[in-house]
């Protein structure tokens, strides 16, 4: 786990995007909440997954509002977001990047993909690039085992991937 | 509005008169049908049936996965007036006219795939055929999108013969006549576990669907719910009127956004239909069906973690007893099924438990769906009685191996399960069979492994799995399994000794014994069932330091040989420059270069690099 106290020093990205916080607000509103803890807390897993949809990343400025609104701890709202891989506190690149770490996958050879992926964008698994252009990560199983091995950038799926298919996939990133 | 249960009737007989358009083109739409370029071949079959003025004569219907993954995007053009089909596989929008042009017989220049591979045309007449559909009856067959193609085909029928002849403990009781046996895996009774929750006296239960798919290479319950999610609905009104609920949940990871839409969609259908909801086809039962997302936790698969993600927590397992049955969400008493078994359900209200049982195994009755995927030729989702073969599965659906390459394994059960040896594959499946063999059935994949396969390094595959996923919350399968993957990758770096074997053993079967959850005491399975099957393979990778199937990296190199021409190609390909040498002259590797990626390995047409 690595410090998350980056987070203090970035902007408020409520205030940076209000009508984005409208967005969040208004949802959140409309949830039947009450001032039972216990009945707010079953909202929470949606209303992390809205706030993610909207500003495509969970920073603390946006756990604290979720918590607010659903009357929950902050920690609470930060050990379920920390518990969910779909969840992230860090913001994701342009391009997300993901490589099927589904069995098909794997016998087929996805790990000399992520490997290369990994060389070639000079990131880990899970990191984002410093001009925030790519994110890599992994993928559960797509189902399109028969294209194995996968990789996904963003919507697009391209089938039957080799290393040396990389730097063409990263190129047609503009 | 469906008011009662004749109408319901009535509105099928109706639909199934009418006067149909005389040729249907089923188009695959799945998730991997769309991944795989359905969406412009849609297109194209609109616009060519528009230039040919076609629209009264041609129905198009976009439907679930066919499981034919091996050939999408794939179609099945029927002609209604006679009934004969033909499927279509590797269809590309160019070929939309000629395929409309032929439409009674076969369009030159596409790919015909043969009918006897798919599935039979009777559910219950089943003879000649491997497959034999149950759970995907409709999957491939149907708009999801449309109701009345569900009602059409009997839907909703099972539930209004439930609601309108049945008391709940007869419900539960024909379940139980059945011998349906919870498909997520563990192979529990269904009928039993709903007599649990049914018999406890309180006013609030819950019925959950566990549809949290996370195994790696599974994707069963996905195409049932994008491509039939009523028949998933039905059930679950059937199951909550047996147990006495209310309210029903659908437990869906968020990663399958085009599931949760045609759920949401068929949820709302139905309400309107007056077929979920309040007084459903007036018969006085209320019932309602919510979605809860999952964020992509494994674990959640555990139906005590699954309840604390529900109520907004951290998807943690606790100790059982009590049971959910017992004491579940918010403390009610609540059953989670899975998807697929839910999917039984409605066939064998419709066509009475005794025909159920005719399928099948003894111990097993009905079918299973595996996703059949890895080196195998032909992958696809497929539905076989319990009781079939391995073989006929992969040699006879799977085609075999891709490449002429030697059958070596098959993986079934995903992160929990195991890997049968090739001299197995006579075994017939079920739930007792594959636990014979140190596997165990789980929720449905099938990956198919050949001579390229390092079991150490599968094994080492599905601890790093389980490592992922581990939430952490007992000792055994946190700390343990990190020491299991440890000592496997010392073997895999070939430094191993016959001490780290024993080790590994030992702590296997102590995690099995004490872990929390069924993911903490099934995680070294994968471990027990290698080092049983392939003992050969640990050894070599010890003694020999040695992998006999050019999966570990540390344990090989590539050299360039004499028959080298001095093309370039590796050299030009290789990703770290490691390679070098004169054209026209035999090339050099820099082996402290080198990352063994392989690539040179591929390219080369001469022949002239050896994996050692």
């Amino acid at each position: 786990m690595t410090c998350q106290c980056q987070n203090h020093e970035e902007l408020n990205l409520l205030e940076q995007f209000p009508e984005k916080k409208v967005q969040l607000e208004s949802y959140l509103d409309s949830l039947p909440l009450s001032d039972d803890r216990e009945k707010n807390r079953s909202f929470l897993i949606q209303s992390l997954h809205k706030a993610q949809n909207i500003f495509g990343y969970l920073p603390e400025s946006v756990q604290l509002f979720v918590s607010g609104k659903l009357k929950l701890h902050l920690a609470e709202v930060y050990g379920v977001i920390s518990f969910y891989h779909y969840f992230t506190t860090i913001p994701v690149g342009k391009y997300k990047i993901n490589v099927c770490t589904g069995t098909a996958c794997f016998v087929k050879g996805s790990g000399a993909v992520l490997d290369e992926l990994k060389r070639y964008l000079n990131i880990e698994e899970g990191e984002t690039s410093k001009d925030k252009k790519f994110s890599l990560g992994g993928l559960r199983c797509v189902g399109a085992c028969s294209l194995a091995p996968v990789v996904m950038v963003n919507e697009k799926v391209y089938g039957n991937v080799t290393s040396k298919m990389v730097p063409e996939i990263i190129s047609e990133c503009k | 509005m469906i008011d009662t249960p004749d109408k319901l009737y009535q509105l099928a007989e109706k639909l199934n008169k009418e006067k149909k358009a005389s040729t249907r083109i089923l188009i695959s739409m799945g998730t991997c049908g769309v991944a795989a370029g359905g969406a412009p071949v849609v297109e194209a079959f609109k616009n060519e049936v528009a230039a040919r003025k076609l629209e009264s004569a041609v129905e198009l219907v976009e439907t679930g996965c066919m499981g034919l993954c091996h050939c999408e995007p794939s179609i099945e053009v029927i002609n209604t007036i006679d009934g004969a089909s033909v499927i279509y596989g590797d269809v590309k929008p160019d070929q939309a006219g000629a395929i409309l042009d032929a439409a009674s017989g076969t369009a030159v220049g596409s790919r015909v795939i043969n009918r006897t591979w798919y599935y039979p045309e009777d559910e219950e007449n089943t003879a000649g055929a491997i497959q034999a559909r149950i759970v995907l009856r409709n999957c491939g067959r149907i708009n999801p999108e449309r109701l009345n193609d569900y009602i059409a085909r009997s839907g909703y029928q099972a539930l209004a013969k439930v609601l309108t002849g049945m008391k709940p403990h007869e419900v539960i009781l024909e379940v139980i006549e059945s011998g349906l046996r919870g498909r997520g895996g563990g192979g529990f009774p269904t009928g039993k576990k709903w007599s649990f929750a049914a018999a406890q006296e309180t006013p609030v239960k819950y019925l959950i669907c566990n549809a949290d798919e996370g195994d790696p290479g599974a994707f069963m319950d996905r195409a049932v719910l994008e491509g039939d999610p009523h028949s998933v609905l039905e059930a679950m009104a059937i199951g909550g009127y047996a147990i006495g609920a209310h309210t029903g949940f659908i437990y869906i990871r968020a990663e399958y956004p085009l599931a949760i839409q045609r759920l949401h969609i068929a949820i709302k259908q139905a309400e309107e239909a007056g077929l979920l909801g309040k007084n459903i086809m007036g018969t006085g039962f209320d019932f309602t069906i919510e979605l809860k997302y999952g964020a992509g936790a494994f674990v959640c698969g555990e139906e005590t973690a699954l309840i604390h993600s529900i109520e907004g927590m951290r998807g943690e397992p606790t100790f059982k007893p009590p049971f959910p049955a017992v004491s579940g969400l918010w403390k009610a008493p609540t059953v989670v099924n899975n998807v697929e078994t839910f999917a039984n359900l409605a066939a064998i209200f419709r066509k009475g438990p005794a025909w159920f049982k005719r399928i099948g195994s003894a111990n097993s009755p009905g079918t299973k769906v595996f996703a059949l995927a890895g080196k195998v030729d032909k992958v696809g989702l497929v539905e076989v009685p319990m009781g079939t073969p391995l073989k006929d599965i992969i040699f006879g659906l799977g085609n075999g191996i891709k490449y002429g390459k030697q059958f070596k394994a098959v993986q079934t059960g995903g992160p929990s399960g195991g890997c049968i040896r090739a001299d197995k594959i006579d075994t017939p499946i079920d739930y007792e069979a594959l636990i014979g063999l140190g596997s165990m059935m789980g929720s449905g994949g099938m990956i198919v492994l050949d001579e390229d396969d390092c079991m150490v390094n599968i094994a080492k595959f599905f601890l790093q799995f389980t490592l992922d996923e581990s939430c952490g919350k007992c000792t055994p399968c946190r700390i343990g399994n990190t020491r299991l993957y440890e000592m496997l990758e010392t073997i895999c770096n070939g430094n191993g000794t016959q001490d780290t074997l024993v080790k590994l053993k030992t702590l296997s079967n102590i995690i099995k014994d004490t872990a929390l959850c069924g993911l903490g005491q099934t995680s070294p399975n994968p471990v027990l069932s290698t080092m049983a099957n392939f003992p050969e393979e640990y050894q070599a990778h010890i003694k020999d330091h040695k992998c006999p199937a050019g999966a570990c990296k540390s344990l090989i190199s590539f050299v360039i040989n004499d028959n080298c021409v001095g093309c370039t190609l590796c050299a030009r390909n290789c990703p770290v420059s490691c390679i070098a040498g004169e054209r026209k002259g035999k090339h050099v590797i820099d082996q402290n270069i080198c990352i063994k990626c392989g690539v040179c390995y591929q390219t080369c047409k001469f022949h002239a690099i050896d994996r050692n």
